[in-house]
């Protein structure tokens, strides 16, 4: 009986012992952003810049900040999981590489570089090749339209400020799917299989609450354009137009938990991670990869996860725009806070069996999300 | 030099579209053709940008790629004994189908030759969903309500014919 609550304290506390973990995070997300901290440098050399080049600037610029912390996110996301992992099971997790382990994710990576490629002699050469650069790619491309930040001239700070935005959000993150199934087929072996379909037939399954909870925020908003959209929410925690979970009370928090619980489906995280359970599936649709290519679909996983979050944080959360001001690092604080709270969940939470996940989505949250659509919509036209 | 670069990207699209859409019809191996065919949606959706069609674009990939692609893919995988099977693509009516294929051809040319195309201004197209919201709601009400109805139709059978017979099964 102890054990028992001493195990329930450990779940519920374990992840206040890492509050300095968090802060280092913050810190090392800061420093991962730096080429995108330069770009918002820029605003001060926006004097010595043409006006001509100014966009080709940030262009090329913020496409260097993304890829840089898509690279190096994976590296240090890992050594957060698993710290998170180890505080919230009262373990210490790396210690020895590195001060706190800091350097356990770097010698990782150098060790997965040189390890052999393996391809199973029955393997899909072709697909199997081909799975883990569509994986990569679409986690990649789905960054150009992320924002993250508006100069005071009103230029937005991002790759491509398209104005059907969530459009080619919700349209890119379908190709992972795709990227799974491949895998799947291509490794030519049973888990690998089971796993690529449950992965896919999961995916499609939460895309479409995704995109109704998406269009429960263009409503409201008006528009497709995530800018347009982090605007609506200018007025902070306390003002008119509030971040927009706390416009329409409870309705549009009830509609951020259920995008962030579709975002955790979508991205294969426990509680949905049934595509590659251990005790079932030996490793899901990439039990056949190793080296490089494994490291492929990690960058790919770890990438989703920070772009759902990210998501969130700009639908949902205001983006920039903070209590006191907007200021593009709240923006990343508050996307790799939900990157941290995806961590913390995916260490309390056991997974969901395959008819349980499937019955939570088509039961459950789609029906309250087509709900939320139609109230929020309804409330807005008589407003 | 601009436009070089969009020439470029333009005629690597238009080849990568060809190219395998042909392999979709040739191709001896069900599954690469149905990889295959995401490329071809994947080139259409692209030329759909150049276009400046940039909504129809995202439609595009979300809805052939994303969804119809995948369940196609669930359908050739679970197809029974996909290994070995042997797929057939030679050519019998020779012919026929030449002749066919020339007719449509010449009237696509026909088509093409005879409409006058509105040149479309050079630089920004600007957004379209909004202009295409409006028509939905507004001139083409009707069109759009009966097309929703015929898919809640088609979902219904869909349902239904998958639904168990007989005693409630779960």
């Amino acid at each position: 009986m102890i054990t028992r609550f001493r195990q329930i304290e450990m779940r519920l506390m374990g992840p206040l012992t890492m509050i300095p973990i968090v802060l280092l995070l913050v810190i090392l997300g800061t420093i991962a952003a730096l080429p995108v901290v330069a770009t918002i440098l820029s605003e001060l050399v926006a004097d010595f810049v043409p006006p001509a080049l100014q966009h080709l600037t940030i262009v090329v610029l913020g496409t260097a900040g993304f890829v840089g912390i898509l690279a190096l996110n994976p590296i240090y996301s890992i050594w957060l999981e698993r710290k998170v992992a180890a505080h919230v099971q009262d373990r210490l997790g790396p210690m020895r590489v590195g001060w706190h382990g800091l350097l356990q994710s770097f010698a990782d990576g150098v060790k997965l570089m040189f390890k052999e490629d393996l391809v199973p002699r029955d393997a899909d050469r072709v697909l199997f090749g081909a799975a883990p650069m569509l994986a990569v790619a679409s986690a990649f491309a789905a960054f150009a339209i992320v924002p993250w930040g508006v100069r005071e001239d009103g230029t937005v700070l991002a790759v491509a400020n398209l104005n059907i935005g969530v459009l080619y959000f919700i349209a890119i993150t379908s190709l992972g799917a795709l990227a799974v199934l491949m895998a799947g087929w291509g490794s030519n072996n049973k888990y690998a299989l089971y796993g690529g379909m449950r992965a896919a037939a999961q995916m499609v399954s939460y895309e479409i609450p995704t995109a109704i909870l998406v269009l429960v925020v263009v409503a409201q908003v008006g528009s497709l354009s995530i800018p347009d959209i982090v605007n609506a929410q200018a007025g902070g925690i306390l003002g008119v137009g509030d971040w927009l979970i706390f416009q329409l009370f409870p309705l549009n928090l009830i509609a951020f938990v259920l995008f962030f619980i579709c975002g955790l489906a979508e991205t294969n995280r426990t509680p949905f991670d049934i595509p590659e359970a251990e005790s079932e599936l030996v490793a899901g649709f990439h039990t056949e990869y190793s080296g490089m290519r494994f490291a492929f679909f990690f960058l790919a996983e770890y990438g989703n996860m920070l772009l759902v979050s990210m998501l969130a944080a700009l639908l949902f959360l205001g983006g920039w725009i903070g209590p006191f001001g907007s200021n593009p690092l709240l923006f990343f604080v508050k996307g790799f806070g939900l990157v941290v709270v995806q961590m913390w969940l995916r260490w309390t939470l056991p997974r969901l069996r395959v008819d349980q996940l499937m019955g939570i989505c088509w039961k459950y949250v789609i029906p309250i999300s087509f709900f939320l659509l139609v109230v929020t919509t309804v409330i807005k036209g008589l407003l | 030099m601009e436009s070089m670069a969009s020439a470029a990207i333009f005629y690597g699209v238009a080849a990568l579209v060809l190219g395998s859409a042909l392999y979709v019809v040739v191709g001896k191996n069900l599954v690469h053709s149905a990889f295959a065919l995401v490329a071809a949606f994947f080139g259409v959706a692209v030329f759909y940008v150049y276009l400046g069609a940039d909504f129809l674009a995202g439609a595009q990939v979300l809805i052939y790629v994303g969804g119809i692609l995948t369940l196609l893919l669930f359908g050739v995988m679970l197809t029974n004994r996909i290994y070995n099977l042997n797929l057939r693509s030679g050519a019998i009516q020779v012919v026929p189908g030449a002749l066919s294929a020339g007719l449509v051809f010449a009237l696509l040319v026909w088509i093409i030759q005879s409409v006058e195309w509105g040149a479309m201004d050079s630089g920004d197209p600007g957004p379209t969903s909004e202009a295409i919201g409006r028509l939905l709601m507004g001139d083409y009400l009707l069109p759009f309500e009966i097309a929703s109805v015929l898919l809640l139709i088609a979902l219904m059978g869909a349902a239904m014919l998958v639904r168990r017979r007989g005693k409630s099964g779960s």
